[in-house]
C-alpha cells in the first residue's frame, strides 16, 4: 500500500508542469492552461501604461512577437513551434522575474507561473 | 597562428599610435574597421544576456562610467526590468569595463571619448554622446520616424553591419530607402 502511494505521489510530481520553481509548502500543485491564457492576455496598469504578456509576445504565443520598446523580434514562446523554449530552468526563472515585474509590476506567484507554463505547453 | 597574433598586435599598435599610414594597410579589413568602426562584440554571454531585447551594443560605444551606471540600475533599464544574477552581472561588468570606449584603439571609440572631454558624468545613453549627436545631426526626422527605424537607438536599422562594429557611411542601408549619404 505504501509502495502504491509512493508511486502515485511520484506520478503527481512528475506530471506537475512547473519545473522551474522551487516549491514552498502550502503552494498549489494544480495548474490550469485556461487560467494561464487569461493571465497572458490580462491588462495591467503599470507606470501609467497598459501592459500584458501579449504586449510583446502577441495574443498568440505560437507566433513571433516584437519587443514593445525596441522593436526586436521575439521568437514564438510555444514549445510546439519553437523547441528551444522552456527547456532551461535558469532562463525560465530569469525571464519570469524580469517580465513579471515589468508586466504586472510585481513578481508572479507560483500559481501564475505554473498556469502560464501549462498554457504555453498546451498550444 | 603566430603570424596572426603578431599581425593583429602590430595593427592594434598602429591604431593606438595613430600613425597616418592607413594607406599601407588598405587591403586589411581589420584596419578598415579600426578606422571606421568600434570593436565587435566577442563575448557570447554578453550577446545572449544583452542581445535578447536589443542589439548587443558594442562596449566601445560608451565610456566605463556609463556602463557602470547602466549595470548598477538594471532593475529600471530605461523603463524595462533587465535584472541579472549577481555572477552574470559581475562577469558582464568586467567585460564592459575592459572593453569600454577609453580602452579601445578603434577610431570611433576614441572620437567618442574625445567628444566627452572632461565630462565627469557622461550620459548613460549612446544617443546623447556629443560625438553621436554630431554625427547624426543631418538626419531628417522623417527618416528617424520611419516604421523600420523608429529611433536613433536602433543602430542596425541603418548601419547594417552594426553588430560587427562597422559604422562606415558606405555600409549605411535604410530599409525602403537604400543607401544614405549625407
Amino acid at each position: 500500500m505504501k509502495r502504491i502511494l509512493q508511486l502515485i505521489l511520484m506520478a503527481i510530481i512528475t506530471a506537475t508542469p512547473p519545473i522551474a520553481m522551487a516549491k514552498t509548502p502550502g503552494e498549489p500543485t494544480s495548474f490550469s492552461a485556461q487560467r494561464g491564457e487569461k493571465l497572458w492576455n490580462r491588462q495591467f496598469t503599470v507606470s501609467g501604461q497598459q501592459r500584458s504578456c501579449a504586449s510583446c509576445h502577441t495574443a498568440n504565443p505560437r507566433q513571433a512577437g516584437k519587443h514593445v520598446r525596441t522593436g526586436k523580434t521575439i521568437q514564438a514562446m510555444a514549445p510546439t513551434v519553437n523547441p528551444d523554449r522552456l527547456i532551461d530552468q535558469s532562463k525560465i526563472n530569469k525571464w519570469f522575474k524580469r517580465n513579471c515585474k515589468w508586466t504586472l509590476g510585481r513578481v508572479c506567484t507560483y500559481q501564475e507561473k505554473g498556469d502560464v507554463l501549462d498554457y504555453l505547453k498546451s498550444l | 597562428m603566430k603570424t596572426l597574433i603578431f599581425s593583429t598586435a602590430a595593427l592594434t599598435l598602429v591604431g593606438i599610435l595613430g600613425f597616418g599610414i592607413q594607406g599601407a594597410w588598405s587591403d586589411s579589413d581589420h584596419m578598415k574597421r579600426l578606422s571606421t568602426g568600434v570593436a565587435p562584440v566577442t563575448n557570447p554571454l554578453y550577446q545572449e544576456e544583452c542581445g535578447s531585447c536589443h542589439l548587443a551594443y558594442p562596449p566601445g560605444l560608451l565610456p566605463a562610467a556609463s556602463w557602470q551606471g547602466i549595470m548598477s540600475g538594471l532593475d529600471d533599464h530605461f523603463g524595462d526590468n533587465a535584472e541579472l544574477d549577481s555572477d552574470v552581472l559581475q562577469q558582464l561588468s568586467n567585460y564592459l569595463a575592459s572593453n569600454s570606449a577609453e580602452m579601445s584603439a578603434y577610431r570611433r571609440s576614441q572620437a567618442i571619448m574625445g567628444s566627452l572631454r572632461n565630462s565627469r558624468t557622461p550620459s548613460l545613453r549612446i544617443t546623447e554622446l556629443p560625438y553621436f549627436v554630431h554625427e547624426h545631426r543631418e538626419i531628417p526626422k522623417r527618416i528617424i520616424e520611419l516604421p523600420e527605424v523608429g529611433s536613433l537607438s536602433q543602430c542596425n536599422a541603418c548601419h547594417r553591419y552594426a553588430e560587427q562594429g562597422s559604422f562606415s557611411e558606405d555600409d549605411i542601408w535604410i530599409k525602403g530607402i537604400g543607401h544614405w549619404d549625407d
